[in-house]
């Protein structure tokens, strides 16, 4: 207790040179919970607009059906084991149907992914009723994201070109019009996919009864998957999801370290200042009765007391900072659809208590480290010498 | 002269310093005693030893042979811890330099020992205000080192070696950066605290100013003692 009073009377009246230092490790600080912060606002704001666009209470997927692979779309759809049939009949599940196909707009054709889906569904957030046919009508009706009409130069209203091959391998086309340009900003909704009716898509493919994959309402609990079907939960959907943010969030690390570096060579600058500039105060503290490791304890404290004054300065700019951060969000750039996954045109910053109490303790952890480091010198200080101002 | 007890004493100290592959023999084979409530000087032009011995005597440096015992304890044989400890309980020192700790105010230098002691704030209070009267600077306890004056720094640093009350008190060369009057209030800050409190003081010096104070001067040349005189009786402190 002693030596704390000592060092933080030591801090204070050292002046300028300690509200320097605490100046530039509370932003480091400030910094550092921020960019998490982001970060973690970005994550959970993809998860969530994933989870409410695409992926719901989880789906069901055919056998052979394996999003990253379209050779496998042809053998993967079939028709609704009698467990989910009961789901979807109870209003708990959608079927979707995905087959390969091609539009052909603009004097070029495209590959696309056509996925059928129930117009009347409320089970994902896509506005699907756009889709709602009178019976009977012959024109199929097309729902597709902004990035899919700016890649295909489309609006509201054109009519194209659509192609694909039916259960048989039996290629054949259709003239459609986009009914609706979705802006959605979940990728995997919109770029290369067209949405159309799923009766008209089952009817155009000759797939009666069959989907490629079945999505679970939000809450609904699941039938055991049958033979032939596999259940993946939202956990399981968005783990490449976090791979790619824990990927992307590994070289905002950087950002830290150098942060960090920086903050942490003012402390160790002003530690190694001190040993030189305070060697005689070093002896008459041995004098007075103070032993080595006491002078070690004082002076390391004296350093990592900067961490501990700098999250309080942190604390009185940097608390509203943050909230101002979480609160409004942040405006972001069209540039960021390629980051690769969905982001909303403001990104909201989420501070968790875990976030900011981790990055308080990992910093008085590296500040003390770091200012205990070149006080080890004193362990060999001899106090005569120490106070002729030499070392030994 | 009244016997009152030997607080230092010192047999055949032997003290080698290396100097690349020869070495410095700063004490060859001091013997002394000093008993309780002296007022004595180590005399000697620069090079003699007197820091040397004073540095053993304080337990901040250690024999290279014979032995120097204070206050019961053989300082050869201490470990850092206790000999942290004997300097920390028994003996004060004031400095040429005065050695104020430059960020602390006056109180606070001389409260420093009493926080190593562990002293209860209400007595350590009273304690320091205690030691800032003795010096007379009671007035002055906020101000900082840098807003003292040479005297007053000095006179702070003796209310800093004294408010522990120790046995023991060793002053390096205390008036070598004070001016006449300076010094004289000094020397007979110290001389009152000497008589007032019985404590021991042991100087270092060649200030002829602080030579006229000494009850005792022990003359150090080359290492050895020349002469070890006493210039005045002590005082008879078995009378109230």
């Amino acid at each position: 207790m002693t030596v704390l009073r000592l060092a933080w009377r030591n801090l204070i009246g050292a002046g300028i040179r300690t509200w320097l230092n605490v100046l530039v490790l509370s932003l480091s600080f400030v910094v550092i919970v921020w960019m998490q912060g982001f970060l973690e606002g970005m994550n959970r704001q993809v998860q969530d607009a994933m989870i409410a666009t695409e992926y719901a209470g989880g789906q069901y997927w055919h056998e052979k059906y394996d999003p990253y692979d379209p050779f496998t779309l042809s053998d993967a759809h079939g028709e609704l084991p009698p467990a989910i049939a009961e789901l979807v009949r109870a209003g708990n599940a959608m079927p979707v149907l995905v087959v390969q196909g091609s539009i052909y707009s603009g004097g070029s054709m495209r590959p696309v992914m056509l996925r059928g889906i129930d117009p009347r569904q409320d089970i994902v957030n896509l506005p699907s009723a756009f889709l709602v046919q009178d019976s009977g009508a012959e024109e199929l009706p097309l729902l597709i994201g902004s990035r899919m009409a700016k890649s295909a130069g489309l609006r509201q209203d054109d009519i194209i070109t659509v192609q694909w091959r039916d259960a048989h391998g039996t290629f054949d086309a259709r003239e459609a019009r986009v009914v609706k340009v979705i802006s959605t900003t979940v990728q995997s909704v919109d770029i290369g996919q067209v949405w159309l009716p799923l009766d008209r898509l089952r009817a155009m493919t000759d797939m009666a009864g069959q989907a490629t994959l079945v999505t679970l309402r939000r809450g609904a609990r699941p039938a055991v998957a049958p033979a032939g079907w596999t259940f993946h939960t939202p956990n399981d959907l968005l783990s490449d999801l976090r791979a790619m943010v824990k990927a992307k969030s590994g070289g905002t690390s950087i950002f830290y370290l150098i942060l960090l570096f920086l903050a942490m060579l003012a402390i160790f600058d002003t530690q190694i200042l001190s040993l030189f500039r305070r060697r005689k105060e070093m002896g008459t503290l041995m004098a007075l009765g103070m032993t080595r490791g006491r002078v070690i304890e004082l002076f390391t404290l004296e350093g990592g007391l900067h961490g501990v004054l700098a999250a309080l300065v942190g604390a009185v700019y940097g608390i509203p900072f943050l909230a101002y951060t979480a609160r409004t969000g942040i405006g972001m750039p069209k540039m960021m659809d390629s980051m690769g996954f969905a982001i909303g045109e403001r990104l909201y910053s989420t501070y968790t208590p875990g976030l900011v109490l981790g990055t308080t303790v990992l910093v008085l952890i590296v500040t003390t480290i770091v200012s205990f480091l070149p006080t080890r010198r004193i362990a060999k200080l001899k106090p005569t010498d120490a106070l002729r101002g030499r070392w030994t | 002269m009244v016997n009152n007890g030997v607080v230092i004493a010192t047999d055949k100290l032997v003290k080698k310093y290396p100097m690349g592959r020869n070495e410095l023999v700063a004490l060859k084979g001091v013997s002394l005693a000093f008993e309780r409530g002296e007022f004595a000087g180590l005399v000697g032009p620069s090079g003699s030893g007197k820091t040397t011995l004073l540095n053993i005597i304080g337990s901040l440096d250690a024999p290279t042979a014979g032995s120097a015992t204070v206050l019961g304890s053989q300082v050869e044989c201490l470990s850092h811890a206790q000999a942290a400890e004997l300097r920390n309980r028994h003996i004060g020192f004031i400095f040429q330099t005065f050695n104020l700790l430059p960020v602390y105010t006056a109180f606070e230098n001389v409260e420093f020992p009493l926080l190593l002691l562990g002293m209860a704030g209400a007595d350590r209070r009273k304690a320091v205000m205690e030691a800032l009267e003795w010096v007379g600077l009671a007035d002055r306890a906020r101000s900082k080192p840098a807003q003292l004056s040479g005297g007053e720094g000095q006179r702070v640093a003796i209310a800093r070696a004294m408010v522990k009350k120790p046995e023991v008190v060793l002053a390096d060369e205390p008036t070598a950066n004070l001016d006449a009057e300076n010094s004289h209030n000094i020397l007979h800050t110290m001389e009152k605290l000497n008589l007032d409190l019985g404590t021991t003081f042991v100087f270092s010096t060649h200030d002829q100013k602080v030579i006229e104070h000494l009850r005792r001067k022990i003359v150090l040349v080359d290492g050895k003692i020349a002469a070890d005189e006493r210039l005045q009786p002590e005082p008879d402190r078995s009378k109230p």
